[in-house]
């Protein structure tokens, strides 16, 4: 048993370093924090330094969501819509004030977080959040990545 | 069941509906294009809008005039120093005020730099859907300049609130010219790589020349104004029309285009940002450099305090953290006069009595900024066209009515026209070229 354990802590350890390192993101991108997005994903601050670089527009083919803005009622179904479209293991960033809590805009229209919508992993504040916040938001769930727990089939009780 | 939309009723029954959107990488977010398709050709096409509606409008009401500014940074977030600046001067318009020479001259400075920042960025985003990467990349490089100058004096890269009623926050940060040479300089060098990689490619041609064309009675009675009217060769700009701020004392030229489509939307871009280069130059040799702050000894804010408990101090005061530029020496060349305009310096604030008095009553509620009853429309030249705000006041702090005549509506409307009878296609350039911002748009 215990080398079985052993085996798959080495295994998990493995599989988190190759999938924080290969995350392909899905850009659902609606306002302002966008251009943030765009200046984080060029040349200047380079996102694709830490493997985050490769930017799908299917969420078939993406396995990070990052939710840059404001996501309005009306938006609501079409983020879950995308979310359910992409496949496990996946992850959820939300970018910005407004896809954190709604931030400035406590109003009718406005989704008082995407956590009500989709659930999120990483939470980066800021309105917008420079890209520096972006990279770091990153790094965090790389590390989160990391030292995620596989729910190994075999391993399963009943 | 949800109703049935306009084109799904109207659709013939062997055709193809397809859905553009709103989450597509060329919608820019927001936009959903419903396309009735006879294999690549498209026969109708419906826009629905909305999908960025933040509630911009209905918000304001419930916010002081003070406080509503940080609102008008959002809306277009591309050019967020441009609508301050046009809600601000609405506000002044309303108030009879006027803000004092420098301060125009660093709106004006401002809002050239988001001009440049604004059609880098359509531009750019319009490239990379054509296809060309590499103009992406080039574009947002210098843009990065372009916000290193705006940062530096306003404190945060996009959303700045840095242009206030009465004047603007704070002086210009004390290296501003090195980092304005070299943005100007950078950005001059992109211009040219970028025509060099477009303007005679002929896939980029082949997508934009005679796409999307657009008359120029349909481009009026549409409401089009900015870029995308002078392209189709009407030369109507809000800074030579109705010239605000210092914009008549200034030399520059108003580009326009020959027949409206898709290219002409491009080269009227990529020339007026030629043209708002000029223009910062002409600006920054306008601008004066700002008096050395007078020197001599400064006590700090916690002495003062106690001082001013026993008497009025007068000494300065080294007030840190404070914006570079906002120091109360500073403040009478860059906002006006008036206290019930402007936020009284932190200085008088935290060491005397009246401007503890006068700083209170501006943020009391019921007090402050308060217009007198009436309404008032003011607009500018946007990076989109004629940002106008329509106020509404009932003599209270807090606006009756805001209403914002967002550009990019008027342009968004016409979509639909230009690209029905095209194909599939076409619909990603003309939409690119007409720089579609949610913000602005569904507010």
């Amino acid at each position: 048993m215990s080398g079985l354990s052993f085996l798959t802590t080495r295994l998990e350890t493995a599989l988190g370093w190759g999938r924080k390192f290969s995350l392909f993101h899905y850009p659902f991108i609606t306002a302002c924090c966008g251009m943030e997005y765009m200046s984080a994903a060029c040349a200047h601050f380079d996102i694709d330094r830490f493997g985050a670089g490769l930017t799908r527009f299917s969420p078939r083919q993406a396995d990070l969501l990052l939710v840059v803005g404001t996501v309005p009622h009306k938006l609501g179904p079409v983020l879950r819509t995308v979310y359910d479209q992409m496949l496990e293991p996946k992850w959820v960033i939300a970018f910005g004030a407004c896809a954190v809590s709604g931030g400035i805009y406590q109003n009718y229209a406005v989704v008082q977080g995407i956590d009500r919508i989709v659930p999120v992993d990483i939470y980066i504040p800021g309105c917008p959040p420079r890209p520096e916040m972006v990279l770091d938001g990153l790094l965090k769930l790389q590390d989160k990545i990391q030292h995620q727990k596989q729910d190994w089939r075999w391993a399963r009780k009943s | 069941m949800e109703p049935l939309t306009r084109i799904q009723r109207e659709a013939r029954p062997e055709s193809m509906l397809i859905n553009m959107g709103p989450s597509h990488p060329a919608m820019h977010g927001t936009l959903r294009i419903m396309l009735e398709l006879d294999a690549e050709k498209i026969l109708n096409a419906e826009c629905e809008i909305g999908y960025l509606h933040r509630g911009f409008e209905k918000t304001c009401e419930n916010k002081t005039y003070f406080n509503l500014l940080i609102y008008t940074d959002r809306l277009n977030y591309v050019s967020p120093l441009i609508n301050n600046l046009g809600y601000v001067m609405t506000v002044e318009k309303m108030m009879g005020v006027t803000a004092p020479e420098r301060a125009q001259l660093i709106r004006v400075l401002m809002s050239e730099l988001s001009r440049v920042s604004d059609h880098l960025t359509c531009l750019a985003a319009m490239a990379m859907e054509n296809g060309a990467f590499t103009v992406f990349l080039y574009m947002m490089k210098a843009r990065e300049f372009i916000w290193d100058v705006i940062e530096f004096t306003t404190g945060a890269r996009m959303t700045t609130s840095y242009i206030r009623i009465g004047g603007v926050r704070a002086d210009l940060h004390p290296d501003w010219r090195g980092s304005l040479a070299t943005a100007v300089r950078e950005t001059r060098k992109v211009l040219k790589d970028v025509s060099g990689l477009l303007d005679k490619n002929s896939i980029f041609l082949g997508r934009t020349r005679g796409v999307g064309v657009m008359s120029k009675e349909d481009a009026l009675s549409y409401g089009w104004t900015g870029p995308c009217l002078r392209s189709t060769g009407i030369p109507y700009d809000v800074r030579k029309a109705h010239p605000y701020l210092v914009y008549d004392r200034l030399q520059f030229e108003v580009p326009v285009g020959e027949c409206g489509d898709n290219y002409d939307r491009y080269s009227v871009r990529m020339r007026e940002m030629e043209q708002s280069l000029r223009l910062l130059e002409q600006v920054a040799a306008l601008i004066p450099d700002a008096a050395p702050l007078g020197g001599g000894p400064a006590i700090e804010p916690a002495e003062a305090l106690a001082r001013s408990r026993l008497q009025r101090a007068d000494e300065r005061v080294r007030l840190s953290p404070n914006l570079e530029g906002s120091e109360k020496e500073r403040l009478p060349g860059l906002t006006a006069p008036d206290p019930l305009v402007g936020v009284p310096a932190k200085e008088d604030t935290y060491t005397t009595m009246e401007g503890l008095i006068s700083h209170f009553l501006f943020f009391m509620s019921g007090k402050g900024i308060r217009p007198p009853k009436g309404d008032v429309y003011f607009s500018v030249e946007g990076g989109n066209g004629e940002v106008g705000f329509y106020i509404v006041s009932d003599g209270t702090d807090k606006p009756y009515r805001l209403h914002l005549r967002a550009p990019c509506f008027h342009i968004v409307s016409a979509l639909e026209q230009l690209i029905k009878g095209r194909f599939v296609a076409d619909v990603i350039p003309t939409f690119g070229s007409m720089n579609m911002i949610g913000g602005e748009l569904d507010r």
